[in-house]
């Protein structure tokens, strides 16, 4: 079952930027693609842990800035030769804001 | 008996809803009809024309008062219904009590005006009806009349294209980073503002009004900017809002609309409703198309008959004479795009396929195929067998593009930029320019902006057949097939300031680029253009956006700057207890000279800047394609053998180039004596004291590659060496291609080159470091202070949202 979270307003992240919501599972990435497309995946690369949130946004992907790998922010995949995933989380925009589906983020045990 | 049906509203939902009663049964209700305006219904989309005088108001009546007398509509013009009695099932007016038996709400939309002061002053003037375009024209009798517009939408932007052409000066200002952001994307968005200034409209995007400002009437409206454009009249286009008082007062079930089933039912079941003033399935429609729609599943409604409501696809287009656009469709969910664009003829395509399905359109420029385009979105066609193709439009399917470029007549022109055909091209390829550099070279096709480098590559395969070999892509990444040095020369001869225009200008094969071209444009416009080209901070690599070095577990890296290397006991002790303070795990000392705090959380860097701060230190700019550090020796202070002062001109020359953005890093080194202990002769630029004056040399380099720098100039005094070093650094930053360090730029212009620009040249010398300063100017400052300060810390710093405390459910 879906648990909507209102957890900002849109205008809150800069087009073609990122930025995190704190959960007990991690940090995850909220993205805001140039036309206003959001989507939320765990903010740590596949490959070695790097901060997606801080990469360069272009279409809907983003280079991590580590080593530049490149995630697909709607299916959480490397893109290219590299193989790895990531979590994606279920996000929509209402009335400008921005509601995260917590179901998965609240519910899957702390321990 | 009929029964009475009252309509409030004399709109054109209501309007359509009415004939397609009538057509269905003349004689089911007798109709009341009142409406806020003292006339009957017009084709309301069209006042932007009566606004242009292209049309005049009896060109856009509807229904006139024989069409009503003629249906037997009663009709209540010029009067407002004030209150809806549902228990009684009447409506209250200024004439009196009208009962009902079927009552429809088609009360529309007002402008939503922004809440700031002055925006009720008189000369204030929304867009909705045939008064307010009267008040407009009034206005624009007046000799040199200003108007500012609210709002850069379709409405804002129609009324800017009529009161331009009626001869007024007008300005807008646009909330959004680019025109009509709903419909368009930032392409199409460029375009459309290129068009619109072309024609002597002003427009200012991100502008946040402050007020409106006027004694007994409006006289300019004022931004946060500080800026103030004087008008005579302000436009309010910043949006519209469902007129729901009605709704709201009488109880009915309201949300940004009142809401209605999909017979367009009220929560009351004798009051429907239609128009923009409705919301069905959480959407509220602004356009004519889906209210003409609601308006017939209304009139089944009415006459018991089932009918449903079904969500369409709505398109935009703009009616503004000689701007063809065309937007549809949902950006929503699509990850896979095509874009075509054509710079020389100002045409831009984007589709967006999700699934091999077209689910999202903007068009501009050309829009000659955009219904043909719009059917395949409607059906849901699957494309996957005209994809090749599919951005050509109709006319291109079912041939292939080599077949395509065969058909063509040899005075077809290949290369616009140098007046080029496809016989010249043919001609020079049978003389034995086979691939596309000698082309280029003999005929000048594509040797401009390098759009037609495609074609070009067309015509030799189809001239060649088999011996034709596919050259290796010369572009910087996937998005272009321009190199860097194509690049940097369209950005200065076209004048591009900005994303949008560059990627549009240059023909960018995708809508925003990518992390490899992203960066070195920005930097090329930084470059180019340091006082009008807004620094793009999504374009940004994480460490020039944070100010900081990004380490492999996440963390940063904080290094204040240290110039020439000194430093003092206050200084030390302040980086002491930032590092207690901040529990930093490492503390580094770099070959820089200067003083590395490892492993910083991202959280605790502006706090922990703002502490450096205070005690008067700044960026250390370690983690920039910029000037990092001027690393010294003591020279003549204690040093026996120091020939200069080698520390003092480390310390001059570190404090006029900080801040400034190159290519890629830049350090320096000055030795007070041919000892050389600052190793100034590794360094991109590097000086060495003798007693005589000063030797500068450049394009060292200790990483990869290992190189001695090469002499440039000597020099005698202080003064001299700055100019030298400055032009030097200047000339890099004007022509290099982006990370390329000096050494390696230097080898592909050749150091005779430098010298000649730099050394030879004095009037160009001079030129350089003047516009070195003028870029100076705005970047000469710590960014650390700047992000240090407090308005950063929720926009930017502080996590969006924390869900650790949420309850689990």
């Amino acid at each position: 079952m879906s648990n909507w979270i209102d957890i900002a307003a849109l205008d809150d992240i800069p087009p073609r930027g990122a930025r995190v919501v704190k959960t007990r599972l991690g940090c995850v990435a909220i993205f805001r693609t140039i036309d206003d497309q959001v989507f939320a995946i765990d903010d740590a690369c596949p490959h070695k842990k790097g901060p997606l949130s801080e990469g360069i946004v272009h279409g809907n992907a983003v280079t991590c800035p580590l080593h530049n790998w490149v995630i697909d922010l709607e299916t959480g995949m490397a893109k290219g030769a590299d193989k790895g995933r990531v979590n994606t989380y279920e996000i929509r925009v209402e009335n400008g804001r921005i509601l995260l589906d917590g179901s998965r983020l609240l519910a899957r045990s702390v321990a | 008996m009929s029964q009475k049906l009252v309509v409030i509203g004399a709109g054109m939902a209501s309007g359509k809803m009415l004939e397609e009663l009538f057509e269905l049964d003349a004689s089911a209700y007798d109709v009341t009809l009142f409406g806020a305006e003292p006339r009957g219904n017009y084709n309301r989309i069209m006042l932007s024309p009566v606004l242009s005088g292209e049309k005049a108001y009896e060109d856009i009546i509807t229904h006139d008062a024989n069409w009503y007398r003629g249906h037997g509509v009663n009709c209540r013009f010029n009067e407002a219904v004030i209150k809806i009695d549902r228990k009684q099932k009447r409506v209250i007016s200024a004439g009196g009590v009208t009962n009902y038996d079927k009552l429809v709400i088609a009360t529309g939309s007002a402008s939503f005006f922004i809440p700031v002061e002055g925006n009720d002053l008189p000369g204030v003037i929304r867009f909705r009806d045939l008064d307010d375009v009267e008040a407009m024209l009034v206005a624009a009798k007046k000799p040199a009349g200003k108007v500012v517009i609210i709002g850069g939408g379709l409405l804002g932007l129609e009324a800017a294209a009529a009161l331009n052409e009626q001869g007024m000066k007008v300005t807008v200002l646009h909330l959004m980073g680019h025109l009509m952001e709903r419909q368009l994307d930032s392409a199409a968005g460029y375009l459309l503002q290129k068009e619109l200034e072309s024609r002597g409209i002003r427009i200012i995007c991100n502008a946040h009004t402050n007020a409106i400002v006027g004694g007994d009437k409006v006289e300019a409206v004022l931004l946060d900017d500080q800026s103030t454009h004087l008008a005579d009249i302000v436009v309010m286009a910043a949006g519209i809002r469902p007129e729901v008082r009605l709704g709201i007062e009488s109880g009915l079930h309201t949300e940004r609309g009142i809401v209605v089933d999909d017979t367009m039912q009220t929560s009351d079941p004798d009051i429907l409703a239609v128009g923009e003033c409705v919301e069905h399935d959480d959407t509220v429609y602004g356009l004519v198309a889906p209210l003409y729609d609601m308006a017939k599943v209304l009139a089944r409604t009415l006459l018991g008959e089932a009918a449903a409501f079904k969500a369409p696809e709505v398109s935009t287009k703009l009616k503004v004479t000689g701007v063809d656009l065309f937007s549809v469709g949902d950006f929503g969910e699509d990850h896979e795009e095509i874009v075509f664009r054509d710079p020389g003829l100002g045409v831009y395509k984007r589709i967006t396929l999700n699934n091999n399905r077209i689910v999202g359109l903007v068009m501009y420029g050309d829009t000659s195929d955009s219904s043909w385009f719009f059917d395949k979105l409607k059906s849901a066609e699957d494309i996957s067998d005209i994809r090749g193709a599919l951005i050509y439009g109709s006319a291109a399917q079912g041939i292939d593009p080599l077949t395509a470029v065969a058909a063509m007549p040899e005075t077809a022109e290949i290369c616009g930029c140098n007046g080029v055909c496809k016989g010249t091209i043919v001609a020079a390829i049978n003389g034995g320019a086979t691939d596309l550099a000698a082309i280029k070279a003999v005929t000048k096709a594509s040797a401009s902006c390098g759009s037609c480098t495609g074609l070009v590559e067309q015509v030799l395969a189809a001239t060649l057949g088999d011996d034709f070999v596919a050259p290796a892509a010369a572009g910087i990444c996937g998005c272009t097939d321009l190199t860097h040095e194509d690049i940097r020369q369209i950005i200065k001869s076209r004048g591009l300031k900005s994303m949008p225009a560059a990627m549009q200008e240059m023909g960018w094969k995708t809508s925003c680029g990518c992390h490899v071209c992203r960066p070195a444009l920005n930097y090329y416009m930084i470059a180019e253009y340091p006082l009008d080209y807004a620094d793009d901070l999504q374009s940004r690599f994480v460490n020039e956006r944070n100010h900081a070095n990004i380490q492999k577990d996440g963390t940063y890296s904080v290094m204040p700057r240290m110039w020439g290397g000194m430093t003092t006991p206050d200084e030390l002790r302040a980086i002491a207890d930032a590092a207690d303070k901040y529990n930093v795990p490492a503390v580094h000392v770099t070959g820089g000279q200067r003083i590395d705090l490892l492993g910083v959380k991202r959280e605790d860097l502006p706090a922990m800047w703002a502490d450096l701060n205070a005690a008067g230190m700044v960026s250390g700019h370690a983690y920039s394609k910029g000037v990092r550090t001027v690393k010294t020796c003591v020279g003549t202070d204690f040093c026996r053998f120091g020939t200069q002062d080698s520390t003092g001109l480390g310390i001059t020359l570190e404090k006029i180039l900080w801040g400034s953005w190159t290519p890629h890093k830049v350090k320096l080194g000055v030795s007070g004596c041919p000892r050389n202990c600052a190793e100034a002769t590794c360094k991109d630029v590097g000086i060495i004291c003798v007693d005589s004056g000063y030797e500068v040399s450049v394009a060292g380099a200790a990483g990869m590659e290992l190189k001695q720098t090469v002499a440039l100039a000597k020099a005698s005094t202080e003064q001299e060496v700055i100019d030298l070093t400055v032009a030097f650094i200047q000339l890099y930053r004007e022509s290099a291609a982006y990370l390329d360090r000096p050494y390696k730029w230097v080898a592909k212009v050749g150091i005779a080159w430098v010298i000649e620009q730099v050394v030879d040249d004095a009037v160009n010398r001079a030129a350089l470091c003047e516009r070195f300063e003028i870029s100076q100017s705005v970047y000469r400052k710590d960014p650390w202070a700047e992000q240090a300060k407090p308005e950063y810390q929720p926009r930017k710093w502080a996590a969006l949202a924390d869900l650790t405390l949420e309850a689990a459910q």
